[in-house]
């Protein structure tokens, strides 16, 4: 939050906190760039994702433009943060690419055909069944796959890997709202799937809860190599997570970031914070700009 | 909900062990008071008799076999009746739930009905059926038919919008989604109609066995009135109260073996 205090201050602060990040490098102000070519190749670790390209995507809702022509490539396995100020489309370009709406017009293509289970979300509220055991709740997440005969195997490796192995046979409303969204998580990934849509899954958890819920995300990510789209409202998050953050701003990508630190991130250090607050000016100037 | 309300404060305050026990404590003082009355002349037992005299009298009909007899046949048409309504409330409230269509075909007309109130076609159903059993079959069936109808309608209208959406984003099927979220969702809201439905069960068979039957615990009661048996008349309004009391319980039973999900069921 200092960081952001500090980021009201004058341009000419600015310009130092580039130099307090020298791994990472502003690649697109505003949408006139087509670089994106050659960043495919950046990252060529992961292999179970998918990637993705958006071409002119506009959505409107009744007079309301909400998504005013998307461009966009997504290298198979890189992990995306979107952010943005409140009613800026983030949102709705995630529920896009999770195919829960249609567009008006353009085209999101996955380079391969894409099976539903390849595609997953996660939503802000864990939306378990509160009638089902948390097993069960993680079977759901096996789509057609819930009547095969290994579906609790699954879903049990599934719950392990998000720790909550001994809490299988509870019932959602016994648990802590962490706890929830770890069940949701292992509900998502229980069908391996190749894209992971994050739709601020963090943002209704407390602190603590956040960071090591952006730990075990960031490892299953680490471990299962699925291209990771991630909404959220707070910066400090996206740079710690993402490969990449996208700034929409009216419905266009305004900023599109790449944050080359290394992994495992330490948090709070002075690179991330620096891009952190770099990409909070940009929030923040186009407020003082309206 | 108050149901939930009552039943979580029912959980935050129970004594351990004789929790079973406490809900007859004012029941038997009742008795009690009412027998001391009795005996010491304070209440002439013309006017009511004393419980010791209503038991004598539910003795000697037990021994006859009456008293099984009629409850019996009350019970039957009371069951039969309450499925028959029930089945058929259930089906209009999941078709006008699910469809669209359903609903704006056949739900104006269910709610001018349902305020109607049933017992003023107690003539007009003796008419058609005379005092025969479809008679009361026919208003019990008609009094259950609304709570359950509008509460299983209430029920799965009310299902969490977002869980439909998890549901379909996981490839649910419509029979799916129907079996694992949207009846067990609306599950809640059927028991409250279910117990408002036992409730009206209750009423309409009484009445309808007052005004028009030849057996049944009405039936009996009327009869006693004709023969100035007023112990028999008290003791079939205890009746009434036992079975009232009988249902409820049997519908929380039910309630808590289904929903032992919910946050006011679980076993702590």
């Amino acid at each position: 939050m200092q960081t952001a205090l500090r980021t009201a201050l004058p341009e000419t602060e600015l310009a130092s906190r580039v130099d307090f990040a020298p791994h990472a490098r502003v690649v697109r102000e505003g949408r006139q760039d087509e670089r994106q070519d050659e960043r495919q190749d950046e990252r060529q670790v992961q292999t179970g994702g998918l990637p993705l390209s958006i071409r002119g995507l506009r959505k409107s809702f009744g007079d309301n433009e909400v998504l005013r022509g998307i461009d966009l490539h997504i290298p198979a396995g890189q992990f995306v943060a979107i952010v943005g100020k409140s009613g800026c489309g983030k949102s709705t370009l995630l529920r896009l690419i999770a195919g829960l709406e249609n567009s008006d017009a353009g085209s999101i293509n996955f380079g391969e055909a894409a099976k539903a289970e390849d595609i997953r979300v996660m939503f802000q509220e864990p939306r378990l069944l509160p009638w089902a055991r948390v097993l069960s709740n993680v079977e759901v997440g096996l789509g057609r796959d819930r009547a095969s005969t290994d579906a609790h195997v699954r879903a049990e490796k599934a719950l392990a890997e998000v720790g909550l192995a001994d809490k299988r046979d509870q019932w959602p409303s016994v648990l802590s709202g962490g706890q929830k969204q770890r069940v949701a998580l292992a509900r998502a990934l229980v069908s391996r799937p190749r894209v992971l849509a994050l739709d601020e899954p963090l943002g209704a958890l407390d602190a603590l809860t956040r960071i090591s819920m952006q730990r075990l995300l960031e490892r299953v990510w680490r471990d299962q190599g699925f291209t990771a789209i991630l909404v959220t409202h707070d910066v400090a998050e996206a740079v710690a997570l993402a490969d990449r953050v996208l700034v929409i701003e009216e419905g266009r990508i305004a900023q599109d970031v790449v944050v080359n630190a290394g992994r495992p991130r330490a948090r709070g250090s002075v690179e991330l914070a620096g891009l952190e607050g770099s990409i909070l000016s940009h929030l923040l100037s186009a407020d003082d700009r309206t | 909900m108050s149901l939930i309300d009552s039943v979580s404060f029912q959980r935050n305050f129970r004594l351990p062990r004789v929790d079973g026990l406490v809900q007859w404590i004012v029941p038997l003082a009742i008795i009690v008071v009412w027998q001391i009355a009795c005996v010491t002349g304070l209440v002439p037992t013309r006017v009511l008799p004393a419980p010791s005299d209503v038991a004598l009298a539910g003795w000697k009909l037990l021994l006859s076999g009456e008293l099984v007899r009629n409850i019996w046949v009350s019970f039957w048409r009371a069951s039969i009746g309450f499925l028959i309504g029930g089945s058929i409330g259930f089906a209009f409230g999941l078709a006008n739930g699910l469809s669209q269509l359903s609903a704006k075909l056949t739900d104006t007309t269910l709610q001018m009905v349902r305020n109607v109130p049933h017992l003023a076609l107690i003539p007009l159903v003796i008419l058609w059926f005379g005092i025969d059993e479809s008679a009361k079959l026919f208003l019990v069936a008609l009094g259950v038919f609304f709570p359950i109808y509008l509460n299983t309608l209430h029920g799965i209208r009310t299902v969490d919008p977002q869980l439909i959406e998890m549901g379909r984003i996981y490839g649910m099927t419509d029979t799916e989604l129907f079996r694992r979220v949207i009846f067990p969702g609306a599950l809640p809201s059927i028991f409250v109609g279910i117990r408002f439905a036992l409730g009206i069960m209750w009423l309409t068979l009484i009445v309808a066995e007052t005004i028009a039957a030849s057996s049944g615990l009405g039936y009996m009661a009327m009869q006693a009135r004709e023969f100035m048996l007023i112990d028999v008349v008290v003791l079939s309004i205890l009746i009434y109260a036992l079975l009232g009391k009988l249902a409820d319980s049997a519908s929380r039973v039910l309630e808590r073996a289904t929903l032992a999900w919910h946050p006011a069921y679980l076993k702590r």
